[in-house]
């Protein structure tokens, strides 16, 4: 046993269920277990894995209800923004609790329950995180729940026997909810052990997403379909430029304008709340908004800050002499990299719906971030936190925007003026402008080849604004505990580590907008930078790119799993440097959160576009808990990746960002996508690892170096721009 | 103003300005949830519904406009005991994601049949321009095809 597994052990043996009897409900069952020092801990396992053990949650943490009539509830404190995790959730729970996957359901625990997450959903660790828990907990409530069965039958525990839901004994039988309905006083037994993974009749199996038919026929449950009686409608002034600072507004325009109920202004913010969104609309563009900014931005502005060589650099990775190695000579290789301000895009725009009552407060939204939208919203409102209830929906994709939430802050300070519940969404033109962007990256990578020509010494710089640093989901001193940015030079370090010197530096900028995560946060273009630089390299050696990355792939357990994924890409998609019929491979290799992934793309070039044909991609995930789900996410990812490293660019004019609609801000569509990907899936962990961020990370390397066998062009700036 | 139409086959009228876009009087004064708002400019597609068969983005069109005419939205694609084709293609290729724009894509889809019934990749390129960020546009391409083919089997 590691010292991981024997510190999370420990923790669970401080496990206590809770067990309460609930009216209609039957029985809620949950467990809480401590931990010191969650912030450490978090970070610590980030740093070093980006592995998010699954600490603590806070309150009385109810995770399950067993109803009456049989069906099983499970609050998850992880909320759903496409990922599958509900599904994931449900297979774990359904294979130890010994019932039908159709009799479970999934919801998105309150805040009330308790059952939330301290940090976030995020950084592709929901399943991984909750894969030792979960199935404990399952398991340990399908005891209990067989130990009150035996009592109730009169019988030894031991000649029980379950199936589907049903406990047996010889003729007679009941099932879960019948228990529940008859059980007041619970005795919770120890954890019993894990059932082998090979039993396991979900785990592991393509099952339909438990969330699809809803999502095929509409059904309302997005924080944006969110509604209560008596509802009305918000609209707040947002600023269109950077570092603008509300001052004053002229509400005269506005007032009385058809529909206006109030027009909210207070220090930070002018609000409107009105019977319908149009008239809240139309009545918040009335209002004339001072703002004050300190001075003007431009692209170019930004784009001198993002340099390697200005800001702080932190060196993240360090192997033998490459500084020393590399501090000149005719034969150091050097390239350079660009990355620009990427929007996140997502469909549901922002916004929240929000009941303030004299002394609770209901909040509906679509969040990653629970506990810190309840934290702002009951700061803000003079409530204790235990007053603050956060109802999460399901998202209409989250890929990092919803890390930060404070329009539930607003809405709720506009539904206290009022007295009754006010919904407030974000317009398009707001959510581009107002957006937490994928910071701009600037790479510059060095290296030295041998005389055999194998590398002797490589080295990347990535400069970038801020991912993780300044996001209020973490105490500014870890800023100076982890000293770089992990979100920024995420994908950022060097994994041919039996390169003999190697160092890796990470430049940190602090831009004057909101930079935060996005799908995959640094590891999109630091891929791009590292993995063409290691096909340049490659060409230069006159050697094979598959070959040349295994040469240099170290023979211990990270190594073995990245050399096994390249070697499946290469041959599943019968990689070649040979440009056929137009047509050119590309290969790129990265690992993510412990999770290897290799793509190959064959590209040609259409009416002076590239053109992305295929996608193999071979994915080492450890356990595939949903294989299907894994598959989902592969596509998209790779898509989504092709969107941002072919189309994708925000730019800053007069302070302004823009474009501000989709369309301008060109995204890949159904006409680019790829006709065929083909996901391989390897297995070569004990357990499930991340899967939605790192099959983000090759994609646009590995069109990078597709393009440079067709037009002998290096791409070294995304959005790619063929010459 | 007082505006008449029928939607999903039951007759309605709303008393809302004439124009206010189409999108918030579905959603917000007859509460069908399904029809989304991504853009509000017309430029994602999330607000897709049909207005006589035809699709139509609408966010950006006036409710004034529906007087009297036949209008369609996710929650009443399928009529009677079946599911329509596209949904069933949709379950059977399991394409939703986060979800959030997909009735978009299938009113896109089910009106792209309704014109071209068997549709080439090229129409679906040229046709299906809406925007999902999820990027699930490989599984719904396959969807596509196979709602095509569940169409034509129920019509032979």
């Amino acid at each position: 046993m590691t010292n991981t597994e024997k510190k999370k052990k420990k923790g669970f043996s401080r496990r206590k269920f809770l067990v309460r009897s609930s009216v209609g409900l039957g029985v809620i069952v949950g467990a809480g277990y401590l931990s010191r020092n969650l912030v450490r801990r978090y970070l610590a396992g980030f740093a070093n894995t980006a592995e998010l053990p699954y600490t603590n949650s806070v309150g009385p943490n109810v995770w399950f209800e067993i109803t009456t009539d049989n069906q099983l509830i499970l609050h998850s404190p992880k909320v759903e923004m496409g990922q599958g995790t509900f599904t994931g959730l449900a297979q774990m729970a359904a294979d130890e609790l010994e019932v039908p996957i159709e009799k479970i359901s999934v919801v998105h625990a309150a805040s009330e329950t308790g059952n939330i997450d301290p940090f976030s959903t995020g950084g592709s660790t929901s399943i991984s995180g909750l894969w030792q828990p979960l199935r404990e907990l399952a398991a340990t409530m399908r005891e209990m729940l067989k130990g009150e069965a035996a009592k109730l039958l009169g019988v030894a525990a031991s000649s029980l026997s379950l199936k589907d839901g049903v406990i047996s004994s010889g003729d007679t039988s009941m099932t879960y909810g019948e228990v529940v309905a008859q059980v007041k006083e619970w005795t919770v037994p120890d954890t019993p052990p894990l059932k082998d993974i090979k039993d396991y009749k979900y785990i592991g199996k393509p099952i339909q997403r438990i969330d699809l038919t809803d999502k095929v026929l509409g059904t309302p449950m997005f924080g944006i379909d969110s509604t209560l009686p008596d509802m009305l409608y918000g609209a707040v002034a947002r600023p269109n430029t950077i570092g603008a600072k509300f001052v004053d507004a002229d509400i005269s325009a506005a007032e009385g304008m058809p529909g206006v109920v109030k027009i909210v202004k207070e220090e930070d913010f002018v609000g409107v709340v009105a019977k319908s969104r149009t008239e809240a609309e139309n009545a918040k563009n009335a209002i004339k908004v001072t703002w004050e900014s300190e001075r003007e931005w431009a692209s170019a502005d930004i784009e001198e800050m993002i340099q390697v060589g200005k800001g702080d650099p932190i060196v993240i990775q360090k192997e033998g002499k490459a500084k020393s190695l590399l501090a000149d000579g005719e034969d150091v290789i050097t390239a350079e990299f660009k990355s620009p301000i990427g929007a996140h895009a997502q469909l549901e725009p922002n916004g929240s719906l929000a009941f303030v009552e004299a002394d609770k407060a209901t909040v509906m939204i679509s969040t990653q971030v629970v506990n810190l939208t309840r934290s702002e919203v009951a700061e803000r409102l003079g409530m204790e936190v235990e007053q603050v209830n956060i109802q999460p929906t399901y998202l209409g994709g989250g890929f990092g925007r919803r890390l930060h939430t404070p329009n539930a802050v607003q809405t709720a300070v506009m539904s206290k003026a009022v007295g009754k519940p006010v919904k407030c969404f974000f317009n398009r033109k707001e959510e581009f402008q107002n957006d937490t962007f994928r910071p701009p990256t600037h790479h510059v990578l060095k290296a030295k080849l041998s005389e055999n020509g194998m590398i002797e010494a490589i080295e990347h710089n990535v400069s970038s604004g801020d991912v993780m640093f300044g996001s209020p989901l973490f105490p500014a001193v870890i800023e100076s505990v982890l000293g770089a940015d992990v979100g920024a030079w995420r994908g950022g370090m060097i994994q041919y580590r039996k390169i003999p010197n190697f160092r890796a530096i990470s430049w940190r900028v602090k831009l004057p907008f909101a930079t935060s995560w996005w799908r995959s946060l640094g590891l999109l273009a630091n891929t791009f930078a590292i993995e063409s630089f290691i096909d340049e390299l490659a060409l230069k050696a006159g050697k094979d790119p598959v070959q040349f990355r295994l040469d240099h792939t170290k023979n211990d357990e990270a190594g073995k799993r990245l050399s096994a994924v390249i070697r499946e890409a290469a041959e599943k998609s019968g990689y070649t440097d040979e440009v056929k019929n137009g047509m050119a491979m590309g290969f790129a290799a990265s690992t993510d959160a412990n999770t290897p992934v290799a793509q190959v793309v064959e590209v040609s070039i259409e009416n002076e576009q590239i053109k992305v044909h295929k996608v193999t991609c071979v994915i080492d995930p450890g356990i595939a808990v949903n294989p299907d789900q894994v598959r989902a996410q592969c596509e998209g990812a790779i898509i989504m990746g092709m969107s941002a490293s072919m189309f994708e660019k925000m730019e800053v004019k007069n302070s302004e960002l823009s474009p501000t609609i989709y369309g301008p801000y060109q995204m890949a569509l159904m006409r680019h996508a790829p006709k065929e990907i083909d996901v391989v899936i390897l297995e070569n962990a004990e357990k499930p690892g991340a899967v939605g961020e790192p099959p983000l990370g090759p994609i646009g390397a590995a069109i990078a170096n597709a393009v440079f066998r067709l037009t002998g062009q290096r791409l070294r700036e995304m959005p790619f721009s063929l010459t | 103003m007082n505006i008449s139409f029928t939607i999903n086959g039951e007759p309605q009228s709303v008393d809302v300005d004439g124009n206010t876009p189409l999108l918030w009087v579905v959603r917000d004064v007859l509460n069908l949830k399904g029809t989304k708002f991504g853009c509000g400019k017309a430029a994602c597609g999330a607000c897709t519904l049909h207005v006589e068969g035809v699709a139509i983005r609408s966010c950006s069109y006036a409710v004034k406009f529906a007087q009297g005419k036949a209008i369609t939205t996710i929650e009443g694609l399928s009529t009677g005991e079946k599911i329509h084709p596209v949904q069933q293609a949709w379950i059977e290729e399991v394409v939703p994601q986060c979800g959030y724009c997909q009735p978009g894509f299938m009113m896109a889809t089910a009106a792209l049949l309704e014109k071209i019934p068997n549709p080439t990749d090229k129409d679906i390129d040229d046709n299906i321009s809406n925007v999902c960020r999820c990027a699930t546009y490989y599984r719904m391409r396959k969807a596509i095809h196979r709602a095509a083919e569940i169409k034509a089997g129920e019509i032979e």
